[in-house]
């Protein structure tokens, strides 16, 4: 009995060495071999939002290939994440391919990413923000895809008969909260946002703070400007004036205010494009978010178009994106599916091609960018479910927390 | 019949007795005990296999071993290369800081040792905390599935199993319909029907009742009650309840109960898996042998006599299977919680494997993934060995025939 067992360890120890030897066989840390042909075949892997995404991005591609004589060849992800990370790990990424800001670090401290950055001349024209953003270790790794901000957007007719007029948009967060309990009544809430740091960051960005420093090196979420801005949150859910979109069956603001059940909500540009998709009869308008007591602030989100490092054409690749990310095309996507362009110069374009979206584009001015540090994803998932629970919660224990273990995923990081 | 033909059957009867004599050895040794002692079910004779009967038996079938390995080889081959191997590289991966980006068993990745069990289990901090909330919300879980679904298929199973009964095949069909239905499918329609102005809360209102926002409520089922009672201040724990904890949670936490999300999560699962569990326990109550039924009737037993001493008794190997299988199975729950909620509301509908996907895909941790997956693997070992201790005990009384 114990030699067999012995036999049969044996055997699994071979056969274990014998798989793992041949899977370390391919690839290992070293420079991938870069391909000089003039033809070279580029994959791009999208996360899409909607057929009109997908169509546009294909057919940039195709004009791609007519330019540069290099074939392109778009798939579509069903789940990004996964599919990047088993790519990854199987060196067998696609050439370009969209990262998600929650990912970006982890693709970037795994070396993942082909730090392009510094080849391009004009990376200055993409807002200070999100570069700052895609940055890792000092280096721009990739350029923003395009950009969104978050606005107040108001349902034009709940506002009309509560007995505002245009000169009512609020400004400051004492107007805020007077027109949203005006509003408020009769199956309508005032304000209705998802409970995410995504949504309610706004209120600690205007009260002057932030989660992070704003090179991301440190946690300042313990101070008290984002206890001031979650406070002035809590306020509003106390008085009822302002729900989360699942107290009111929705599950975004989006669908609240479509659905006549909120009065306003803060969301960014891509309402517009569910808007006319879903609820085309109902009227509102996009207004700035009032100041705070330290003035302005949105948030920004974005995406970043990545090449992989392990990418054979990776000058090829380089090249698709400054395709990708010109001024010109980045207006084509913004007209195809409404997203914003996240040059400077195209904003300012977009602004007048769109004047429904200015408030959104006066954002990208005075925006914060998404948090990206390595491992945080999980730690911003228990600040939003600690969130969910800001009506009853104390916000200075919710910061702290939030604060811990930031510093304890920072930690682990390193 | 010739003398010589008989002596040709005699010595080929001889020659044989190598073939016969295992047999006949042990009816020898059977009717040679001890009188009066009964034999021991299954158990080889007290005198049976002497080893020169044994010998010319495995003489002959030494060429086989070899025979034997080849033709099961392409299993052992397959079961080893796709579950045994990647079940090690697991292992492997669960003691490094892998990110996903590299390959793991080249060295590049950092070697860790247990420092992912150790966030885990004793580690202060986010990690452990999500952990065991998660095996928290799972333990509830388990504690309220397994014994409703097996319960539920029970009585389900004898209401089809009656033979007077009409419209048996239509009845089993309906009990079947939502085991064979997608999971993701289901827990869609019951978003629906538990949003906050749904049908179960429309239904609840004609009986003046106001239900909860199921789906959005993260109060747990046994705070409310002992808040209802006045016990505890669900919103301010106090005394030895919040003062003390284990693993980051204090005892409040713990002792909460699954909330009220989790409650519509334990409906689906019951709802949905107690028709595959009745059709285990119908296929074991069709193989109870009627004349045992019918015996028992002669002798006036009532119903519940009958389903007591009868019916049960013979389904007990089924019962553990249902058990066994229910706890594996509701310690995995993956799905539902993946389509309803992915731990909102309040974390409390994470679960340990839903925990180890986000740890793995979302935050690139694949190493943590790995190691909660196997300190669940673990878990799921212990309650199993726990629960055939716990059936074998009684196993072993003599007189039963298994």
């Amino acid at each position: 009995m114990t030699t067999r067992t012995a036999a049969a360890a044996l055997a699994t120890c071979a056969a274990l060495m014998a798989a793992t030897g041949c899977s370390s066989s391919f690839g290992d840390g070293k420079e991938t071999e870069q391909d000089s042909g003039a033809k070279q075949h580029l994959t791009v892997l999208i996360a899409t939002s909607g057929d009109a995404e997908t169509k546009a991005v294909k057919d940039a591609a195709a004009a791609y290939q007519k330019e540069s004589g290099n074939t392109v060849t778009v798939e579509v992800a069903k789940d990004m994440n996964q599919q990047l990370a088993q790519a990854f790990a199987g060196h067998k990424p696609p050439d370009v391919f969209y990262v998600n800001s929650d990912q970006f670090a982890n693709y970037a401290k795994a070396g993942s990413l082909y730090p392009y950055g510094d080849g391009i001349k004009d990376a200055d024209d993409f807002s200070a923000q999100l570069r700052s953003s895609f940055t890792y270790d000092g280096r721009l790794v990739c350029l923003p895809k395009d950009t969104s901000t978050l606005g107040l957007a108001v349902n034009t007719e709940l506002w009309r008969q509560a007995g505002l007029t245009d000169q009512d948009y609020p400004a400051t967060w004492a107007e805020l909260k007077q027109v949203a309990g005006k509003l408020t009544g009769d199956g309508v809430t005032g304000l209705v946002t998802t409970n995410e740091y995504q949504r309610l960051g706004v209120f600690m960005k205007e009260a002057g703070g932030w989660v992070t420093d704003a090179r991301q090196t440190k946690m300042t979420a313990a101070g008290a400007q984002n206890a001031e801005g979650l406070a002035f949150a809590q306020s509003l859910l106390k008085s009822g004036s302002m729900k989360y979109a699942k107290d009111v069956d929705t599950s975004w603001g989006g669908e609240a205010l479509g659905k006549g059940r909120a009065a306003m909500t803060i969301e960014g540009n891509w309402l517009a494009g569910a808007m006319k998709a879903d609820y085309p009869d109902v009227g509102y308008k996009v207004v700035e978010l009032p100041a705070g007591p330290s003035g302005k602030g949105t948030l920004a989100f974005s995406n970043c178009w990545g090449v992989a490092a392990e990418s054979a054409h990776r000058a090829a690749a380089v090249d698709l994106v400054k395709y990708l990310s010109s001024g010109e095309q980045q207006l084509k996507f913004a007209d195809a599916f409404g997203v914003m362009p996240s040059r400077t110069s195209s904003l300012a374009t977009y602004a007048q091609q769109v004047p429904a979206a200015k408030a959104w584009v006066d954002g990208a001015a005075y925006a914060q960018g998404p948090v990206t540090i390595a491992g945080f994803d999980k730690v911003l998932g228990q600040f939003n479910t600690d969130l969910q629970a800001l009506r009853t919660a104390d916000p200075k224990k919710i910061l702290a927390d939030l604060q811990s273990n930031g510093e304890q995923a920072m930690a682990k990081g390193d | 019949m010739s003398p010589r033909t008989t002596r040709a059957a005699d010595q080929s009867r001889g020659d044989g007795s190598s073939d016969s004599g295992r047999p006949r050895a042990a009816a020898r040794s059977r009717s040679t005990g001890s009188p009066g002692a009964p034999d021991a079910p299954g158990g080889a004779g007290p005198t049976a296999a002497p080893r020169a009967i044994h010998a010319p038996r495995a003489g002959r079938r030494r060429g086989e071993g070899p025979w034997g390995w080849l033709f099961v080889s392409p299993m052992v081959l397959v079961l080893g290369l796709f579950l045994l191997l990647p079940i090690l590289m697991a292992l492997w991966v669960s003691l490094l800081h892998w990110d996903g980006q590299s390959n793991p068993f080249s060295g590049q990745a950092k070697f860790a040792g247990l420092d992912n069990y150790r966030a885990l289990l004793t580690e202060d901090g986010l990690d452990r905390t999500l952990f065991a909330t998660s095996l928290r919300n799972n333990a509830y879980y388990v504690l309220l599935t397994v014994p409703l679904q097996t319960g539920l298929a029970l009585v389900l199973a004898l209401i089809v199993n009656q033979r007077l009964l009409r419209a048996r095949g239509a009845l089993r069909t309906a009990f079947f319909f939502p085991s064979v239905t997608s999971s993701i499918a289901v827990s869609t329609v019951f978003l629906f029907l538990f949003q906050g102005s749904g049908a179960v809360n429309s239904l609840l209102s004609w009986i003046g009742v106001k239900g909860p926002n199921w789906f959005a409520d993260p109060r747990g089922v046994l705070s409310l009650l002992l808040g209802a009672l006045g016990i505890v201040d669900p919103d301010r724990p106090s005394g030895a309840l919040a003062d003390h904890s284990f693993l980051g949670l204090s005892w409040f936490q713990w002792l909460s109960g699954p909330s009220v999300a989790m409650c519509t999560i334990i409906v689906l699962a019951v709802w949905t898996t107690s028709g595959t569990f009745m059709l285990i326990f119908l296929a074991a109550l069709q193989d109870i042998p009627r004349e045992l039924e019918e015996s028992a009737a002669l002798e006036g037993v009532n119903r519940y006599q009958m389903l007591r001493h009868i019916t049960l008794p013979a389904l007990r190997p089924v019962l553990f299977l249902v058990l066994t299988l229910g706890l594996i199975s509701t310690w995995q729950v993956f799905d539902q919680v993946y389509v309803m909620g992915q731990g909102a509301p309040g974390n409390t509908t994470l679960t340990p494997a839903f925990l180890s996907y986000s740890a793995a895909f979302d935050d690139a941790d694949f190493g943590q993934g790995a190691a909660i997956a196997f300190i669940m693997l673990a878990l799921i070992l212990c309650l199993t060995a726990l629960q055939r201790w716990a059936f074998r005990d009684r196993d072993a009384r003599p007189g039963r025939n298994r």
